[in-house]
């Protein structure tokens, strides 16, 4: 029958379309990376690209707070400085000292977070542990920098600072290169 | 034509030439668009009926400030499931019970274009409802994550969410097969005569939505099996440790989220576009603009996802893009709500039950649709996201929209289907209960929201105390008002008066036009012809 034919024909079209939409949304996954990275949204664990106010502003004082926390990892973290004073615009770098007293060895990777979350954009990461994972063998610990510039654009009404990171264990990633890696 | 039939009682539309199978294999193995309409119908109510007890369970906790009846991980659990049996058990297949009875009839169709994928599609939904239910019995009880199945929380879920998950595929898969049925039988077999612009507006609202769900419903299934793979496959798209981001799963899920919306409105508005025509006695005012109307709706519900995370963290112009677009949606909201008042306007009105209905989704749709307008605006969202005031909004548009949409269709069709009359003086009654009690429930939640009760908690502040008391009460009314719906149905087959030829006065379809009543469990063998 001709009829049947088209039917066969429309619903060949329709399944085609369906399995490309289903293509579609794994492919909204590099779109939105794309579009996170182009407009610079959440760019928390890539150094910052370029800092435009380095003039630095003696005027101002900021307090920047550190936080550390491990998310179910047997996992020894915390800053070596609670808390520092820096003036915007000025290179600052602070450490952290991480150890697993956990029985196996771990890929972590720590994740930021601010408060106030709009003061994020304004702290620049030119260095930072959480750009890479870090593995740690059992028992092995290490001291881990950070170096940041506050944008002196900071709006006023920001006199305090938290910077938080948590580690997350990385499942399924390789340990044994914990030996060489974790230059962070 | 009436001679042709004469009927037995009991369940069903009898014909003097049907050779159906007898039984249970004639439920099981069918390929009859009405038999599956049917199954589809019932097989709605039933979870409409499992998902309302967790309603219940959900309002009985919050009738007083503290925990009394349930622990919060259940709570949790029965607010999931309840999203998910009544969105995709309850509602959608109502629609779709629609669809199959209706479209072959009102395009001169002898049945739907693929009989025994139609069979598939239906016999789908059982087994998935039945993961739906079983998962409350995992260890560790259902998955408490929200209708939404929003990522970290899904990701770390317990087992349970691994069954939500190949629910959410199969029921994907049915609807999608589904669809593509519906889409077939309109586009292919509409009897000589019927072009696109004559069919009757229910016919357009569905190939709208089939659309619409051929093409979201895989966004959907990616999105639940990118969930599915960081849960065990040591994938990290939703996995903030791993480089991937939690955000992402809300943007995909809305991207699928917000035309499933319209997914179940478009075809509650085909359903009141064929009523309230019959009950003004008057063809449907600008039918052009209403199919041009449903069509942007359709096309726009794609632009518009993320008004739905207005506090997930975006630049404040994608807010501005999202907040415009969205406010956008009311233009042709509006021309389709101006087209009924119109339809209406110097027609000669009555009021029986599917007019009643009809009327009570058009006050409190619109009233749903000007509290998502509220809702739309991106300050004011930002102070009442995750509220009891968005719980209210979508209650209006789903109960008092697609809902009440569905009861005015039933009541309008089920002469036609059953060749009984129900009884109009309980009909009465069931659409004052429900209309009552739905108010009783939901309108004191916007006051609730605006408050500032959150939403998806067991237990709240004292201040919330009263209008929490109220809305329980409401929903134990709208509750029992539906077993009355039961009733009614149930004794309109088995011992309702038989129905007129014609029942309604107004009613123009060829449902009503060209087939007796009740419907012959074969019709338009050879096609009609449409002057």
């Amino acid at each position: 029958m001709k009829n049947e034919r088209a039917n066969r024909r429309m619903m060949t079209r329709l399944s085609i379309f369906a399995v490309a939409m289903f293509g579609f949304g794994f492919a909204l996954v590099p779109f939105y990376e794309k579009i996170c990275e182009v407009t610079g949204i959440n760019n928390l664990i890539k150094p910052a690209a370029e800092v435009v106010n380095t003039q630095v502003d003696k005027s101002r004082w900021v307090t920047m707070e550190f936080d550390a926390n491990a998310h179910g990892l047997d996992w020894d973290f915390k800053p070596v400085q609670r808390s520092v004073r820096v003036h915007p615009g000025e290179m600052i770098q602070v450490e952290f000292d991480v150890r697993n007293n956990g029985s196996t060895a771990i890929v972590g990777q720590a994740i930021p977070s601010y408060g106030p979350k709009h003061a994020a954009p304004y702290v620049k990461k030119m260095e930072c542990f959480c750009f890479k994972q870090q593995p740690l063998q059992v028992g092995e610990g290490k001291r881990m920098p950070v170096q940041f510039i506050l944008d002196s654009t900071l709006p006023a009404d920001v006199n305090t600072i938290t910077l938080s990171y948590t580690f997350f264990e990385v499942k399924g990633a390789p340990v044994a290169q914990a030996k060489s890696g974790g230059k962070g | 034509m009436e001679a042709a039939h004469a009927h037995t009682p009991g369940y069903g539309h009898d014909d003097h030439d049907a050779h159906k199978p007898s039984g249970i294999k004639r439920w099981v193995m069918s390929t009859n668009h009405k038999d599956i309409g049917t199954m589809y119908l019932w097989f709605s109510f039933s979870m409409f009926l499992v998902g309302g007890v967790m309603a219940l369970i959900i309002r009985s906790e919050l009738f007083q400030p503290g925990l009394q009846i349930v622990q919060p991980d259940f709570f949790n659990s029965m607010i999931t499931y309840h999203g998910l049996i009544m969105v995709f058990g309850a509602i959608m297949p109502a629609f779709v019970g629609f669809a199959n009875w209706l479209i072959p009839m009102q395009v001169g169709a002898p049945d739907m274009a693929f009989p025994r994928m139609n069979n598939l599609s239906f016999w789908l939904l059982p087994p998935a409802a039945l993961l739906l239910i079983v998962a409350q019995f995992m260890p560790g009880g259902g998955a408490g994550v929200g209708w939404t199945l929003y990522a970290p929380l899904s990701t770390q879920a317990g087992p349970a969410m691994d069954l939500t998950i190949f629910a959410i595929h199969i029921l994907g898969m049915s609807s999608i097969m589904g669809s593509i049925n519906i889409i077939t039988t309109i586009l292919n077999m509409r009897a000589p005569g019927m072009t696109l612009m004559k069919m009757p507006l229910f016919c357009w609202t569905w190939l709208i939505t089939a659309y619409l769900l051929v093409a979201v419903m895989p966004v959907l299934a990616g999105a639940v099996t990118m969930t599915l793979t960081d849960r065990h496959f040591g994938t990290h798209f939703f996995n903030a440790a791993g480089g991937g981001d939690p955000v992402l799963y809300q943007h995909i899920f809305w991207f699928f989220g917000h035309p499933e919306v319209y997914i179940i409105a478009i075809p509650a508005f085909g359903v009141v576009s064929q009523v309230i025509p019959a009950f003004s006695r008057k063809p449907l005012f600008g039918y052009a603009s209403m199919v041009y109307a449903t069509a942007s709706i359709a096309i726009l519900s794609f632009m518009v996802w993320a008004h739905h995370m207005y506090t997930a963290g975006m630049p404040v112009e994608a807010q501005l893009y999202f907040m415009y677009a969205t406010v956008l949606i009311a233009v042709p909201t509006g021309v389709k709500v101006f087209n009924w008042v119109a339809t209406m306007w110097r027609g000669s009105l009555t009021f029986e039950t599917p007019m009643l209905f009809a009327l009570g989704f058009l006050f409190l749709f619109t009233l749903g649709g000007f509290t998502g307008l509220v809702l739309s605006i991106v300050p004011v969202d930002v102070q009442l996201h995750d509220t009891y005031y968005v719980v209210a909004h979508f209650h209006y548009v789903m109960v008092a929209g697609a809902l009440f949409s569905a009861f005015a269709g039933i009541y309008f069709w089920l002469p036609k289907w059953t060749g009984r009359m129900y009884n109009e003086t309980l009909g009465k009654w069931h659409f004052w209960l429900s209309l009552i009690f739905f108010n009783v429930t939901f309108f004191v939640q916007h006051f609730l929201g605006l408050a500032g009760m959150p939403r998806r908690i067991p237990d709240y502040a004292l201040q919330f105390a009263e209008f929490n008391a109220i809305s329980s009460i409401g929903a134990w009314g709208f509750g029992l008002a539906q077993l009355l719906f039961l009733y009614i149905v149930i004794k309109t087959i088995t011992s309702g008066e038989k129905a007129p030829e014609k029942p309604w006065e107004g009613a123009d379809s060829l449902e009503w036009t060209h087939l007796p009543t009740p419907a012959p469990w074969h019709s338009f063998e050879t096609p009609p012809v449409v002057k």
